[in-house]
């Protein structure tokens, strides 16, 4: 199933957020702050692989899934699909690679125009596209049933009001899948969604990955979820990647604190188990002002000196396909 | 010991198309130094037990009958002014979902702790107030000297801290706590699903935790109480609905959570369709159109909510036939 050529390459890719300051601050001074959201990360997906971005809120994985799709312009870095540079086309260039990326936002709550019908919002793509009139109504209903909603017929003419959370977030997945991309953001598909149908999104998502050979970057917070839906992981904090392999690796051999620590935060289902607790200390800092060296140092359960505070960590092959960005595990 | 007891508790919600039936015939305990988890769906009524028996319901809601033993006093028969002076901060509080929205952003954090305070208890001044709120900061793990910020000043969990500390400013005994962990990063989760269990021990503290993730139950709760639809599916103690668990609402919702220490990856299960409108619920047993045993009894009668072990209590056809 994994043929093992990219589809998309991230180099070095930051987005800096400028905050914008009062007049009165910008006379007494004139220097400028940067949310640091993205800052310098590396990573590919492969063709038919899902993977995984995770950490906190406020690590950037979101910026990062919407930098992808060029919704966000990047500060720096490049971001190469198959392998055209995509980072600075214009508009005009890059629409016909929108035909080929999509995403599906986190709150199908929110994410579905409630005036429109679920026909005109599943359609709505191939009109911006300019491919109407090539059996629109066809590929509707195979859209709608590659997520499921069957028979299409009952579903077309309704309003997103009348569906429930699980059947809106297949209608913006089937959205999604009408170009038949060949890439799509999930950002945190799940999270609004009550947990008995959670699983159906996910199987869905895999589905669609097995029947079509998708690429995903699943964007998520829940590490339990993550380990059943990835290939391989990263695991973000404050902007960067610490951690990154496949998902085997990564969960039962973390190699990086802050990689262990949210493993170790998630609450099993067992009674019976008793989990080993770090619960590291404090919360994650701001992105305004990242702590100097690496940035985890400040909660670090195994901060080993001077280094840690002084000197970055870069991220490095430790084994095979297995990055870890950690002074521990850099000789 | 037994500190609350609620019998055949219903309250429905009247609305211009008929009363929705939240909470449906509920039965269940609360003991001193224990955690009795609500778990189920949204939509299921959990968070509607909780506002019953502090009767803080919201509009359109009422007790429509059954029982809450209080020490035995039944709080179905208080009325308002004897539930806000005798049993509300002073027995019981809660914390509310989503702690970040429930503070008052224009004031001091002190000062609306000192307000609860006052509030229910008149007879302790200003100053004796604010003295407790630094030992409650104290208590919930956040630096005393911070009563006096701003709620804009804390993070999520600070926040969730203060709620937490707002709650046992009166030294309740049983404290509600709604989704604690809901909106929170899962680092700060953990955090404070830890100081509610360390609370609970050093107060003695009876806790009902309300939350849709059954993984919090099972690392928190002695007790587990699951309901679907408005009625209790299944209760008992954490570990037998766990490890044996009877009801085939239980075994699917268990089912949809995975464990992260799995050794392997695995296809994710889920319940299909969704909970019924609770305007008008299915004949039978609520949850027969979900489920895959259903039989024809299950369609016409409703099952009984009956003892099949001791403590263990189910309503499902299937698991009390025999």
């Amino acid at each position: 199933m994994h043929e093992n050529t990219s589809l998309i390459k991230v180099k070095n890719l930051k987005k800096w957020f400028a905050i914008r300051t009062g007049f009165f601050t910008s006379l007494i001074s004139a220097k400028q702050f940067f949310v640091r959201a993205v800052d310098d990360v590396s990573f590919d997906i492969k063709k038919g692989e899902i993977f995984g971005l995770a950490g906190e809120s406020g690590s950037g994985k979101t910026t990062t899934g919407r930098l992808l799709l060029r919704l966000v312009e990047p500060t720096e870095g490049k971001i190469i699909f198959e392998d055209r540079d995509i980072t600075s086309i214009g508009e005009k260039e890059f629409k016909p690679f929108r035909r080929r990326m999509q995403i599906v936002f986190q709150d199908p709550y929110e994410s579905l125009n409630a005036r429109m019908t679920i026909q005109s919002i599943i359609e709505e793509p191939l009109v911006i596209q300019g491919l109407v009139g090539e059996d629109m109504a066809g590929r509707v209903q195979k859209a709608l049933e590659d997520v499921q909603l069957t028979p299409p017929e009952e579903f077309l003419f309704r309003y997103p009001h009348e569906l429930s959370g699980g059947q809106r977030q297949r209608v913006a997945m089937a959205r999604a899948l009408i170009l038949s991309p060949e890439f799509i953001v999930a950002d945190e598909p799940v999270s609004m969604l009550d947990v008995s149908i959670r699983a159906e999104i996910l199987n869905l998502l895999v589905d669609l990955r097995n029947k079509y050979g998708t690429s995903f970057l699943y964007i998520t917070h829940d590490l339990a979820l993550a380990r059943h839906i990835c290939d391989r992981l990263a695991v973000m904090y404050l902007g960067k990647i610490v951690e990154m392999s496949n998902v085997d690796q990564v969960m039962l051999e973390p190699l990086h604190p802050y990689t262990n620590a949210l493993i170790s935060a998630v609450p099993v289902p067992d009674p019976t188990s008793k989990r080993v607790e770090v619960v590291i200390k404090g919360e994650i800092p701001s992105p305004i002002n990242p702590p100097s060296g690496c940035r985890f140092h400040t909660r670090c359960p195994l901060y080993i000196g001077e280094i840690c505070r002084t000197k970055e960590p870069p991220l490095v092959e430790v084994k095979k396909g297995h990055y870890v960005a950690c002074h521990l595990h850099v000789k | 010991m037994v500190l609350l007891d609620v019998k055949n508790l219903k309250t429905y919600y009247y609305t211009l198309r008929g009363y929705v039936k939240a909470v449906d015939d509920v039965t269940f305990a609360v003991e001193s130094g224990k955690a009795t988890g609500l778990a189920g769906e949204s939509g299921c009524g959990k968070t509607t037990v909780a506002s019953s028996i502090l009767r803080v319901l919201s509009t359109g809601g009422r007790i429509v009958g059954g029982q809450i033993l209080y020490k035995n006093i039944d709080l179905v028969k208080l009325d308002e002014e004897e539930m806000r002076e005798k049993i509300r901060w002073k027995e019981m509080s809660i914390v509310f979902q989503g702690a970040m929205n429930a503070l008052n952003p224009v004031y001091r954090v002190s000062d609306q702790i000192v307000e609860a305070i006052t509030l229910h208890e008149p007879d302790v001044s200003k100053k004796e107030a604010l003295e407790r709120a630094k030992k409650l900061f104290e208590l919930v793990g956040i630096e005393p000297s911070r009563v006096d910020n701003y709620p804009h000043e804390f993070s999520g969990g600070m926040r969730q801290r203060a709620m937490i500390a707002m709650a046992l400013s009166s030294n309740p005994s049983v404290l509600f706590a709604d989704e604690p962990a809901t909106a929170l990063d899962v680092i700060v989760a953990a955090q404070v699903l830890k100081l509610l269990k360390t609370l609970k021990e050093k107060l003695n503290l009876g806790m009902v935790l309300i939350t849709h993730d059954l993984s919090i139950i099972a690392e928190l709760c002695e007790y587990c109480v699951i309901m679907y639809a408005g009625k209790i599916a299944e209760y008992g103690d954490t570990v037998t609905i766990f490890k044996s668990p009877l009801h085939p609402y239980t075994i699917g919702l268990i089912g949809t959570f995975p464990s992260i220490n799995a050794k392997e990856r695995m296809r994710m299960v889920s319940i299909p369709g969704s909970p019924p409108d609770l305007l008008n619920p299915p004949q039978g047993c609520r949850f027969h159109p979900r489920c895959k045993y259903a039989l024809e009894i299950c369609r016409k009668e409703e099952p009984k909510y009956l003892e099949v072990d001791k403590g263990h209590f189910v309503a499902c056809h299937l698991a009390t036939k025999t």
